[in-house]
């Protein structure tokens, strides 16, 4: 883990909001000056966070915390709303009619709801990659060059740096250098979600949300998946939804359960992966990871 | 090796198809039956225009003006005005068109009354005959806007019409779109305006398509709602500003005013469906190139 990466994402994530505005200068003393500790600095914070479908909740009170640069997994059983609470982090949610989202949610301090964020920037920081691989109908080098082009990067030569760059990061610079300007559909369904991975990676985030990336892939294509998520830890902040709980045993640091309970999901327990595991403090959760139930 | 055998008498059970297996082969071959007539009429019609019409057409019978109120010499006129009008109508209606439906089908969940009330007017306008159309082309364009009986009256007049048909194509083109597109779109922070021009509209070429083909054969086809705008004056057009008759209109002349002019009025036909079928292929050709210019399908 490269403690200093994680160190200086954690510094400009104090002081960079989500708006393009400069930020206003002030005069800092040195006894203003605090450490920044770890522990109170997370990547991501939640308070009391709910969400609502057309006055039904999806889910209510989760309040949690994550750190930079960790892999957290949230598992729990189907509609409890764990991809609902995804998209709270990156204001996807925007795009569903009818919902409505409660609490606060912050991304390296900065309030994710409020009106002054900037929703493209918050985008371009929070990747999202989805159950289902989403490449665009475009060649291969198109997909990862398409947003890119979108926040100002032109030069061809830097282009093409970025896109080998990611590629390689994904281990899939090798299988496809020869066809980049290829449809992405031709791929196969790991590849597309590899290169859906790398499209994401591209744009520099620090938060990776990661969908049940693997559901729709074949065993060795999950496992090939797996191993990239694996890599991105104290790269990049990583919140994985996944039903498999061998893979979130595997892959996360820390781990969040869902549960329906009174008609919406809530977060029943939230700890370390050893903790949920091996000590439960919920029994349902007990029950969930030792297969006795869900 | 395994020899797999079925014990006897395994599928003596009660279960048997309702279907019986005649009925199913009376529904196929009804099915078939329907597709034939179908196409029947259409060879009819074409065979039909072929066969009265081809004698007539040559080079110059495209090229010349007519005589004799028609019944002798050429449609050159009328194919330069056909040409002209349909233009006018499609460089209005076509960006629009794109507008309305790229609004409908994507930005009008945040005006829902707003994109109700368009959609009704839209589908009301497309079942309004087009002698309607017409009496509006010329009490608004010709009479109100001075524009007189003239190819761009006419066009514009056409332009309504067909602006319902090319919306709800587009539209539904564009619908047709997978969610994981937009959602994709967004979650790499490409604002909707950005998807749209980059992803969606090229991936909703086909509906694209569609649309511009049934206006263009509604266009093309139109007489009621042409004569009373761009007039039917057999001679040569100069500008927009001029009367022309179109090709329809001419074969409604002849066949209806003009004795002996039957002849010509099928030549005339042949050569409107020829138009038509090569007007539509060139727009489906610069459509595609237009909108999929990046767009890469398997």
């Amino acid at each position: 883990m490269n403690k200093v990466a994680i160190e200086d994402q954690v510094l400009t994530g104090v002081v960079e909001q989500y708006t393009d505005a400069p930020a206003p200068k002030v005069m800092v003393t040195a006894s203003d000056v605090k450490p920044i500790d770890h522990s109170v600095q997370p990547a991501i914070t939640t308070h009391s966070l709910g969400l609502m479908y057309g006055g039904k909740p999806a889910f209510e009170d989760v309040s949690l915390s994550i750190r930079h640069g960790s892999i957290t997994a949230i598992v729990g059983p189907s509609g409890c709303g764990k991809t609902s609470f995804l998209m709270c982090m990156n204001r996807l949610t925007d795009l569903i009619p009818g919902c409505r989202v409660s609490g606060r949610v912050c991304i390296d301090q900065a309030d994710v709801n409020s009106p002054a964020t900037d929703v493209v920037t918050l985008r371009r920081r929070v990747g999202m990659i989805f159950q289902k691989p989403n490449p665009f109908p475009l060649s291969i080098r198109r997909n990862i060059e398409l947003p890119l082009r979108e926040y100002g990067v032109r030069g061809r030569q830097e282009l093409g740096q970025i896109v080998q760059g990611v590629l390689e990061d994904v281990g899939l610079w090798d299988e496809v250098k020869d066809r980049l300007d290829t449809s992405a559909l031709r791929l196969s369904g790991g590849q597309q979600q590899r290169l859906c991975i790398a499209r994401a990676l591209a744009l520099k985030p620090r938060v990776v949300l990661f969908d049940e990336p693997c559901s729709a892939l074949d065993p060795i294509s999950s496992g090939v998946v797996e191993d990239l998520i694996a890599g991105l830890r104290g790269r990049y902040t990583v919140v994985i939804v996944t039903h498999n709980l061998a893979q979130a045993a595997r892959l996360a640091d820390w781990v969040g359960v869902f549960w329906v309970r009174g008609g919406s999901g809530r977060l029943i327990e939230f700890g370390t992966s050893r903790q949920v595991f091996k000590q439960p403090s919920d029994p349902l959760t007990y029950e969930y990871v030792n297969g006795c139930r869900g | 090796m395994v020899e797999a055998v079925l014990p006897a008498g395994w599928l003596d059970n009660s279960y048997r198809s309702v279907c019986p297996v005649w009925l199913d082969r009376c529904v196929t071959l009804c099915v078939w039956g329907v597709a034939a007539a179908v196409t029947a009429v259409f060879v009819c019609i074409v065979g039909d225009l072929v066969w009265h019409g081809i004698g007539q057409v040559s080079w110059s019978f495209i090229v010349d003006l007519p005589r004799d109120a028609g019944r002798a010499g050429g449609i050159g006129p009328m194919i330069v005005s056909t040409g002209l009008i349909l233009t006018v109508c499609l460089a209005v209606s076509v960006p629009v068109g794109l507008g309305t439906a790229v609004l409908l089908a994507e930005f009008s969940s945040d005006h829902r009354l707003f994109g109700v009330l368009v959609r009704r007017s839209l589908d009301v306008l497309a079942g309004v005959p087009s002698i309607v159309f017409g009496l509006f082309g010329s009490a608004f364009f010709c009479v109100y806007l001075r524009m007189g009986y003239s190819i761009l009256a006419g066009g514009l007049t056409l332009a309504c019409m067909v602006l319902p048909i090319l919306i709800r194509s587009v539209e539904a083109g564009i619908r047709s779109v997978p969610e994981e597109y937009r959602l994709g779109a967004a979650a790499l922070g490409l604002t909707r305006g950005r998807a749209v021009w980059h992803l969606l509209l090229p991936a909703a070429s086909p509906g694209v398509i569609v649309g511009l083909v049934l206006g263009i054969g509604r266009a093309i086809a139109e007489t009621a709602a042409l004569i009373f705008t761009s007039g039917y004056v057999t001679r040569m057009p100069e500008s927009l500003l001029d009367s022309g008759r179109s090709l329809s209109i001419h074969i409604y002349d002849l066949s209806m005013n003009v004795a002996g002019g039957d002849a010509n009025a099928y030549a005339t036909a042949l050569v409107l469906m020829v138009c038509l079928l090569v007007i539509n292929w060139v727009a489906s050709v610069v459509a595609d190139g237009c909108l999929c210019r990046r767009l890469i399908r398997v």
